[in-house]
Formats: C-alpha cells, structure tokens, sequence
C-alpha cells in the first residue's frame, strides 16, 4: 500500500491520533504557561531567586525525554496513567523556556518606561500588569512558541509510556518495519509543529510595539517554520534510540538488545561469555528500540551480535508466513539470514518465549478458564493491553483476534511492555499479551492461558552474529556457542524475576547464571 | 511648597549621595538644581516624589513629611518628567497622556477632553497626535508629549530630570521657551535638574548650585551672572567663553547667545 493509500484508509485514526497529540500537547502548554510566567515574573524580581529557578528548569531540560518518563513512571498519582506521566514530563520541559524569555521580557523594560511609571504613581501590581507585562509579551510568546514547537516533537516519545498521540505510530511503524507506518506519525507531527509556530509567530509579531502604528502597517509572512520540522525529526531519532556509530576497534566486539530486561540480560550473558573465552573488548549497546533497530544496527555494523527470538526473525524481518514446528522455523530463518543478509544464526539458548496471553488469576479462578478458547465467551465484556509490537506484527494481536474469534469492550489500549502487568493487576485492562518467560508470571497472581490452537509460533531465542565478524573473530562463534541449550523456559523466568521483581544488578545475575552453569 | 531638612541619603554601595542638604522651594517658584553628574541633583529630586527615601533628615511636601505622605498618592500629586520621555511604548499619545486621569478613575469624556487640552497647551495638534506611537515621534515631539503627560491631572508640583537633555539644540531651545511661556501661566512649582547654566538661568527663579553631594549656593537667577561665589563665577565665566562675540546685552538669557530669545 502506498503513503497516501495508508492515510486515506487510516484517516479516522490517525486524526483521532492527532487529536489526542494537540490534546497533550494543549494541556501541557497551559500548565506550562500557568507555571512558568509567575516563576519568570518572580525571577525578574527577585534576582537571587533566578539561580534556583532557572538551575532547576534546566537541569529538567537536560534530563534524556525517555529516562524522564521512566523516571516519573512509579510516582503515585502521575504514575498511573500513560497521559499523566507524558504531561507531566512535557510541562517539564517547557518550563525553562517560558520563565527565561518572561523574566528576560520583564527585566528588558526600558529603565525610563519603570521610572516613569513609578513616578506617575502607579502601584508594583499596575506596573506589572499595564507595562512590563505588555511590553514583555512579545518575548514571553517567543519563548512559548519555542515551548510548543519542542513540545509537539518530544510529544511523539511519550506513546512509549502508552500516552497515545502521533508517536503511537511511529514506535509502531519501527517495531513492523514499515515506513508508512511510521510516516503516518511523523508527517502530521511535523505538520503540527510547523502550524503552530506559524500561528504562534504570526500572534508574536502583532503583538511588538513597533508593529503598531496608526498607519496599520500589514505584517510580513511568517518565516523559520523549518525549525519546526527540524525538531520533530530530531524527536524521531530521539524515539529510535539510535546511538550513533559503535566502536569500530579491530578487537572490539558490540554486543546489542532489544528494549526489554531478558534481552538485557541475554545481552550481558553473551558479552560476559566472550569476554571469559576470548580476549576481545565487549562494548554493550542495550535498549535498542526493538526488532527494527536491532536489525538495522547489525545490518550497519553498529552492533556485532544480539538474541532475536526465531517467531519474530521469521515473521517481523522475513515476513514469512507464521509456522507452527520449531526445527522447520529455526532452520528457514537460519537460510535466510545467512543468504539475504550475510548473518549467522547459532543454535538456540534453550528456552522458548513465545507470546502468553494472560489474565488475572482471580478471574481465571472464578470464570475456571485454562486456555483463550474459553476465554473468547468473556472477552467482549474487557479491555485488552498490549504493546507496539503485538498490535503492528503480523503474528501478533490480528492473527490472534481471528483464529479466537475474540472480540473487546474496546480497541486495546497500547501500553508499554514494562506497564502491561501493572495494568492488568491494577484493573485497567483485563487481557494482556505478555511473554511466556516474564519474571511476574510465577511471582503474582497471574495465569497464562493456554494457545490451544497453536496461534503463536516457536520464539526460540537464538544468538545471531554478523558473518564479517566470525570472520574476523572466529573464537566468538565458540564463546557463543557454548551457551547453546544452556537457558531454560524456568531459568529465564526466575532471572526475569531477579532483575524486574528484585532489582538485581543485571551483570551480576547473569554472573551468577554462568557460574551455576559451569560457564563464564 | 517643598523643603529639604538636613537630608541625608546613602545609596545602598554605601556611598553618600546627599549630605547636611537644606534646601526650601516656594510654592510657584521654578528651582533649578544645577551642577555636574554625579553631584546629586536627581537624587535630590526623586527624594521629592519619594522613588527614593532619605538616610537621615526629612523631605517635606506641602508641610508634610514624604514619609507620612502615601507614597502612590504623592507621586500622582506630582508630575515626574525625565530626559529619556519614559514614554510608554505600547500606548498611543493619548493612552500615554491619560494615564493618570486613568489611574484617578476620571470619567471617559473628561479624560478624553483633557487629552485634546493638553496637546494643545504643549503646542501639538490633538487631530494629528493624540492617535500616533511614541516611536512615530520626533524627540521634540516626545519631550512635548513627555510634559503634558506630567501635567494631565493638574498637578500643583512638577519635576523635570534634564527634561530637555536629549534634543538637539535648536529643538530644545524651542521646547525651553514653550515651556517657559506655559510656566508663566500655570504657576506650577517647579524644580529642574540641569548642567546646562543657559537653561538654569533662563528657566529658573533661583538657581541652587550642587557639588558633590552638597549644596554649595542659592542665588537668584538674575544675580546668578554677576555672582562673586567662586563657583558660580567659573559657571558664568565657562558660557561667557562659550557665547558668541557681541551677543551681550542688558537680559541675561540674551547674553547667553539664545537666539530664540533675542529674536522674540
């Protein structure tokens, strides 16, 4: 389907999307607003105030917009809710703008203008408001127009803490690899931004003095909407989490993962595993932001090596259909990597993380449902979670849908990964698609139920490596190697558990797994 | 009528600004400060409307203390005009000449009436003016717009900091004399901040001389010229080296080479 195909056939979301962008975006101006210009006014002054004031609005400006999310994500209240989370962290960032150019606004008053005034016998608050105020607006609204701008563009990263808005699907669009996808995020973000700050200019330059005149002079056009444009491209690299070029050393391997713990921690076994066995320098490049990236990082050379589950190598990156025996898919996809991309797949770790659709186990109890055929009377009456993944891939949310014949109370709420057990535990939703190996699924109350039409394929997680580099580095094929079968289904659900559940240092319990294992 | 009692003011350096100053202005008289930068005058005037407070001693307004005054009603009892206009920018000629009538809760048509009186009085044609920006003025025309602004709420003390400061000669002569002409009829009492002895002498009743902080002499201003005072005479001696050959004659302003002056 081309671009223009996906847009008109998705236009009702995608202006819904759009609605719910301008609506976070909207919400966080005004509290920004609300927030800022008093602190500006203050800081004007109060000078001593401005070091604390300002000092703490920029160290919020340099806080990365993803850790800043993760950061506000066990706040009581803020916590709960994606769009809470995602206005919180805009207002945020908005800030530092907004109380810099209204301070900066005010204390730009010509000294005569104040003096006069003051002589004139006007009270501080008719100062305020009949000169410093108008004469600082037009700087006020540039800082605002600045906010707004950056605002539309950070705005796209906040789908990934289930925000909903344009960035839905551009996180989307990266996890399918599918470029119209993500264009039907970044476009109308990027249109956004650029009509805001034409309107927001436009509204600035009426406003400054010297534009008024009896004369009624018109105002020129609007001019730097590139900048606009600019911004939200960058948000765009922002939310890939692409992070440049990795060490290109002769003796240096990069070791990748996706953005989940049990890559993580697949990861930090890998490199751990080399760096026992070889002599080799390991760089580790985690949180890469999904499948998407991982493999466009080893198809660059950004990363050498990272896990990837054989289901999601066949269907996501192969786009093949779904299969159901695991030897059949596990030798295709090693076929095929090796002949279209000049990557090799080594044997798999052991355990399988397949999807698991799961529910509350009271309500597993009650309704005495083991398996999601039975599941399928009930579901009308819940709301279903999942992430970006499970909606945008082929053996994913849709598939599902109609080899159940499922049907919800409601389009399924996006959530990310980290969130999906939350959700569930906390009522919010009633169904969520998690993975078969989550440390939660033995540790809480939860069921996994059963695919009793064999839905999901075989996601056995298997090592793959760039040729270029076994060529090179011919000892990291036996590092890998010897992991091979070493992780079971169990095993990767308790280390899970250690590193979600307990907060355990990812390195040191995949120390201790290798020691137990009689590797590392 | 104002008075000065032993004032002293230190700004917040710590530095003195004004020491042992005693100085009275009659009610209608014009009383010119003069002296170089730094010698105190407009910190002496802004004790006047109280923008600043004295350390030490008391600045009396019409017999009472600027502290026991309210500061907001003093300074709208006062008309304040400085060198740089303070115009406000994002108002037209009118908005900027009603601001205090505004601020007094006068009724619309009176205030609007006395904006048209005002311009007028300070020689500007309200049809052509009263809708313009300050940036759409002359400095002549600021200035102008500047002291009817002042003198909106008719009020019975005006103070003028370096008012005339900021124009080119010929302009300010002109200004001076629109103003002095306006001050015969209106009887304000006035004090001037200058440097400039021509202004002091052709604008002031008295003359008071201020160095350093202190205030040294007060004269007449038509003794000012023939004064014996040292410093008073270096003033007179420094524009009679600036005045042109043969300009001299009985009047002291005329003697000063003010053309607008002798031409009248």
């Amino acid at each position: 389907m081309n671009l223009a195909g996906f847009f008109a056939h998705n236009s009702s979301q995608i202006l819904q999307a759009t609605g719910e962008h301008i609506w976070l975006c909207g919400i966080s101006m005004i509290l920004a607003v609300a927030i800022g210009v008093p602190l500006g006014i203050l800081v004007a002054r109060r000078p001593w105030t401005s070091k604390p004031i300002l000092g703490s609005a920029n160290i919020a400006e340099t806080i990365p917009s993803l850790a800043l999310f993760g950061f506000l994500l066990p706040l009581p209240w803020l916590g709960a809710r994606g769009d809470r989370i995602a206005i919180a962290a805009l207002t945020l960032y908005a800030l530092l703008p907004i109380i810099r150019n209204t301070a900066a606004g005010i204390t730009s008053v010509d000294a005569a203008v104040r003096e006069a005034a003051r002589g004139m016998g006007m009270t501080e608050g008719q100062i305020l408001r009949r000169v410093e105020m108008p004469l600082a607006l037009p700087t006020i609204l540039a800082g605002i127009r600045v906010a707004t701008v950056w605002t539309i563009g950070i705005a796209t990263i906040a789908a990934a803490v289930g925000a909903g808005g344009l960035g839905e699907y551009i996180f989307r669009g990266l996890a399918m690899v599918n470029n119209d996808v993500i264009l039907a995020g970044a476009i109308p973000a990027a249109a956004l931004a650029i009509v805001a700050d034409i309107l927001l200019g436009l509204l600035e330059r009426r406003m400054r003095p010297e534009r008024r005149s009896s004369r009624h002079r018109a105002a020129p056009p609007a001019a730097g909407a590139g900048i606009a444009a600019g911004v939200v491209l960058l948000a765009i690299f922002a939310a890939t989490g692409l992070a440049g070029c990795g060490g290109e050393g002769k003796d240096t391997i990069v070791v990748g993962s996706k953005n989940f713990p049990e890559q993580a921690l697949l990861g930090e076994i890998l490199a751990q595993e080399i760096e026992a066995r070889t002599h080799l320098h390991v760089e580790r490049k985690f949180y890469l932001a999904g499948t998407f990236i991982c493999q466009q990082a080893m198809l660059a050379g950004r990363i050498d090596t990272y896990v990837e589950y054989t289901g999601t190598a066949l269907t996501a990156i192969l786009k093949d259909p779904i299969e159901q025996n695991p030897q059949a898919v596990f030798e295709k996809v090693q076929q095929q990597y090796q002949q279209r991309f000049h990557l090799t797949v080594l044997p798999s770790l052991g355990f399988n993380n397949t999807f698991a659709i799961v529910i509350r186990g009271q309500d597993a109890r009650r309704l005495n449902l083991r398996t999601i055929s039975q599941a399928a009377k009930y579901t009308p009456k819940w709301i279903a979670g999942f992430g970006y993944e499970f909606v945008g891939r082929p053996d994913g949310y849709a598939g599902l849908v109609k080899t159940y014949g499922l049907k919800f109370a409601g389009p399924p709420k996006i959530l990310d990964l980290g969130l999906l057990y939350r959700a569930l535990l906390d009522h919010e939703v009633d169904l969520v698609a998690g993975n078969s190996t989550d440390g939660l699924l033995s540790a809480r109350d939860l069921t996994v139920l059963q695919d009793d039409k064999h839905y999901f394929p075989p996601y056995q997680a298997v090592p793959i490596v760039r040729d270029q580099t076994l060529v090179r580095h011919p000892q990291v094929r036996a590092a890998i190697e010897a992991l091979a079968g070493k992780i079971s289904d169990a095993q990767m659900q308790k280390m899970n558990y250690e590193v979600i559940g307990q907060h355990r240092d990812i390195s040191q319990v995949a120390r201790e797994f290798l020691r137990a294992s009689g590797l590392g | 009528m104002i008075e000065f009692r032993g004032v002293h003011y230190r700004a917040p350096t710590g530095n003195a600004v004004l020491d042992h100053f005693d100085l009275r202005i009659e009610t209608g008289e014009t009383m010119v400060l003069l002296g170089r930068s730094g010698a105190g005058k407009t910190t002496a005037l802004k004790l006047i409307n109280r923008l600043l407070e004295p350390t030490a001693g008391e600045v009396r307004v019409e017999n009472r203390g600027t502290g026991e005054w309210d500061a907001i009603a003093l300074r709208r009892h006062i008309g304040y005009v400085i060198q740089e206009t303070g115009l406000f920018p994002h108002y037209t000629v009118e908005q900027n000449v009603s601001v205090t009538p505004r601020l007094e809760s006068w009724p619309r048509p009176r205030t609007q009436q006395r904006a048209q009186e005002l311009l007028a009085l300070v020689g500007l044609d309200p049809g052509a003016f009263l809708g313009r920006y300050p940036h759409e003025l002359s400095g002549g025309q600021r200035q102008r717009v500047g002291l009817a602004r002042a003198l909106a709420a008719d009020p019975p003390i005006l103070l003028m900091d370096e008012p005339f400061g900021a124009l080119d000669p010929l302009t300010r002569m002109e200004v001076r004399r629109e103003f002095q002409q306006l001050q015969t009829r209106l009887r304000k009492t006035v004090v001037i901040v200058t440097h400039d002895v021509g202004e002091a002498v052709e604008l002031g009743t008295r003359i008071a001389l201020m160095e350093a902080g202190e205030l040294r002499s007060v004269h007449a201003a038509k003794e000012f010229l023939r004064s014996n005072e040292p410093i008073a005479a270096a003033y007179v001696a420094q524009i009679r080296a600036l005045a042109p050959a043969g300009a001299e004659g009985s009047d002291g302003a005329a003697r000063l080479g003010n053309p607008g002056r002798s031409q009248s």
